[in-house]
């Protein structure tokens, strides 16, 4: 009995230590997922800086003034980026005026009017895998479609708008998830005051959710700026030393859109041309250029933190 | 009110643009060149004629000028056979205007202290397509060089640079072994060959002069027509100019469209090119034609002698003076 007794006891305490033992493997193991985590971290910024460093020390020295009033030269201290940021600047606006309202306005049909059928079911899985389509495709579909069938030529118009298509499915997918943050009772409030659809979306939906729609444009707008194969396929062009035509003017009929149809290049295009050229002066250029890329799209992603920080402070539900 | 704005966006949409653009594409190596002329030409006739120069490649921009797409297309060699016939599908007629020399330098790695010149067979031994994967080392090609395995650097297939070596040096443009390192961009080929110590590879002459530090050009020996060796050459502006940097130096071109030369902007530009070219050319390091060659080429501009003087293929060691006297067909 006493035995018994005893190996029950020693049988207890075997437990304890078991599960102690257990415990501190499982802690171990919690630690050591947390160092690998940040291990995986640490090695993607590290690279991403050691790269940014890396340029900006190179390109940094030739930033200057003049490196954003001139145009490209073949004297690699002349040059400038003047035509390339003109252009990437006019490509964007075109990329907003048909990413924007596109984009928003599916958004906000897929979440509050789109019946949930098959169909639409079609739509969504079609909008998600577009997103995944490499840019390269877009240029393809853009140079049959703008360049050859609808005669648009090598322009602005047709960069923005293939970059605009291409930036599309991140509008429609943020749209979506910042109208869906949107909690319910909102709308039945604004219902039980007499509200339509539309007045409930345009009253409350929209603005309360303009602050994540707004970041999802700007995200989607730095993707695009650096964007740079859609554009080489659809013939964009290297060496441009002039700008578009203004869209003001001071004779009648006094705005222009002779800038649409121009030629253009962009930065990314620049850059590249000067990467690949023999001379090393040339080479820093195309580093300066990046940084400027760089902080460009820094300062944009920036922004849309800005934004999202200040709406999410204002609202409370 | 709405129908108004309409209207005046729609004017606005017609407004006449002010200065008449030049489209120009085409290769890459001509690009340097073009780029320099455009910009003085630009700062000329300023706010009179624009310039838009692209870099589709030869073959890229040979498609867009067969389709009316371009006024001057840009070329590291001879318009070839398909592309005549491509042109003639649309009627489009052109001037074919050689305006420089480009050289093609074969290049190793500094540190091969060994191999100072080789000859056009031993190179042909070395890139003709039934090399592929059987001659992989250099005793193969010379039983005086090391017994180790090499590793090829060269220019990609879309490249006019493959299309003239391949010409003259296995003797069939783009009849070449596959397995090799290539690149479309020679920068690429630069940072491989600096890297292995056992590398050779060829590229254009600026991609050798502008890293002349990371590489070493190896010189050149040809038979002459007897089959005599003749001594080795290595590339330079006096070799190129004087023809003895042979086979692998060429002419350049522009080819001018013959609906485009009524347009004053594309006359004014193409004349502009001939009269600057003495100075521009070897302003960005390549090697200008003899002045005699540049008075030829005006003279078939001014007459307008159309065609090309090819018969769709590169000419291999042909003088200057004597192609642009050729009798064009097409």
């Amino acid at each position: 009995m006493f035995q018994a007794q005893a190996s029950r006891l020693t049988k207890e305490s075997m437990g304890e230590v078991d599960i102690a033992r257990n415990l501190k493997w499982r802690r171990m193991k919690n630690f050591m997922f947390s160092v690998v985590g940040l291990l995986t971290l640490l090695f993607a910024i590290c690279t991403l800086l050691a790269l940014f460093i890396d340029l900006a020390l190179t390109g940094v020295p030739r930033i200057s003034a003049e490196f954003f009033t001139s145009f490209p030269s073949r004297f690699p201290e002349k040059a400038g980026i003047l035509s390339a940021w003109v252009g990437s600047l006019a490509v964007m606006v075109v990329t907003a005026f048909v990413a924007i309202p596109i984009g928003v306005a599916a958004g906000i049909y897929l979440e509050e009017y789109a019946p949930k059928n098959f169909f639409t079911k079609i739509i969504e899985l079609n909008i998600i895998n577009l997103a995944g389509v490499p840019s390269i495709t877009f240029g393809l579909m853009a140079l049959g479609l703008f360049v050859y069938k609808l005669k648009f030529g090598q322009s602005i118009l047709t960069a923005g708008m293939t970059l605009g298509l291409l930036v599309l499915p991140i509008v429609i997918v943020t749209t979506r998830e910042a109208i869906r943050t949107i909690p319910n009772s909102i709308r039945e409030a604004s219902y039980g005051l007499g509200a339509s659809h539309w007045q409930t979306i345009q009253h409350h939906v929209l603005p309360y959710s303009s602050g994540g729609i707004l970041t999802g444009v700007i995200i989607s707008l730095s993707r695009a700026i650096g964007e740079t194969a859609p554009l080489i396929t659809i013939g964009a062009l290297t060496f441009i030393a002039f700008l578009p035509t203004a869209p003001v003017s001071e004779v009648f009929p006094y705005v222009s859109f002779q800038w649409l149809s121009d030629a253009f290049t962009v930065m990314p295009i620049q850059m590249f041309n000067w990467v690949s050229r023999p001379q090393k002066e040339f080479h820093v250029n195309a580093a300066a250029t990046g940084t400027v890329l760089l902080i460009m799209t820094l300062l944009m992603n920036g922004v849309a933190i800005f934004i999202r920080y200040r709406f999410r402070r204002r609202m409370k539900w | 009110m709405m129908l108004k704005l309409a209207a005046l966006l729609v004017f606005a949409w017609m407004a006449p643009a002010f200065s008449q653009t030049v489209v120009v594409d085409g290769s890459s190596t001509v690009y340097p060149i073009t780029e320099a002329v455009a910009e003085e030409f630009q700062k000329e006739f300023r706010g009179k004629y624009k310039v838009t120069v692209g870099t589709k490649g030869t073959g890229g921009g040979f498609k867009r000028f067969c389709r009316g797409e371009t006024d001057v297309q840009n070329a590291s060699r001879p318009i070839l056979k398909v592309e005549i016939d491509a042109c003639k599908k649309i009627d489009l007629k052109f001037i074919e205007l050689p305006i420089a020399y480009d050289a093609t330098v074969v290049v190793v790695n500094p540190k091969n202290d060994w191999l100072k010149d080789i000859t056009v067979d031993e190179l042909k031994k070395i890139w003709e397509p039934s090399a592929q994967g059987k001659v992989t080392k250099w005793n193969q090609v010379n039983p005086k060089w090391p017994d180790q395995a090499f590793k090829l650097f060269g220019a990609g297939s879309d490249s006019g640079t493959f299309d003239y070596f391949t010409e003259a040096i296995v003797g069939k443009a783009k009849a070449s072994r596959g397995d090799y390192t290539a690149s479309e961009d020679d920068n690429t080929l630069v940072q491989g060959v600096s890297q292995e110590k056992n590398a050779i590879g060829y590229l254009p002459m600026a991609y050798y002069l502008g890293n002349k530090d990371k590489l070493k050009a190896v010189g050149i020996i040809r038979n002459d027509k007897k089959g005599k060796a003749l001594p080795s050459v290595l590339p330079s502006r006096e070799t190129v100019e004087n023809g003895t940097y042979a086979p692998l130096s060429r002419p350049i071109f522009i080819y001018v469209s013959q609906k485009s030369l009524s347009k004053p902007e594309v006359k004014e530009y193409t004349n502009y090119f001939l009269k600057t070219a003495p100075t521009l050319v070897p302003s960005v390091q390549y090697v200008p034609l003899p002045p005699k060659a540049y008075d030829l080429a005006k003279k078939n501009l001014d007459s307008g002698k159309l065609g090309t003087v090819f018969e769709g293929h590169s000419e291999v060691g042909l003088k200057i003076e004597d192609l642009l006297k050729k009798e064009t067909k097409n």
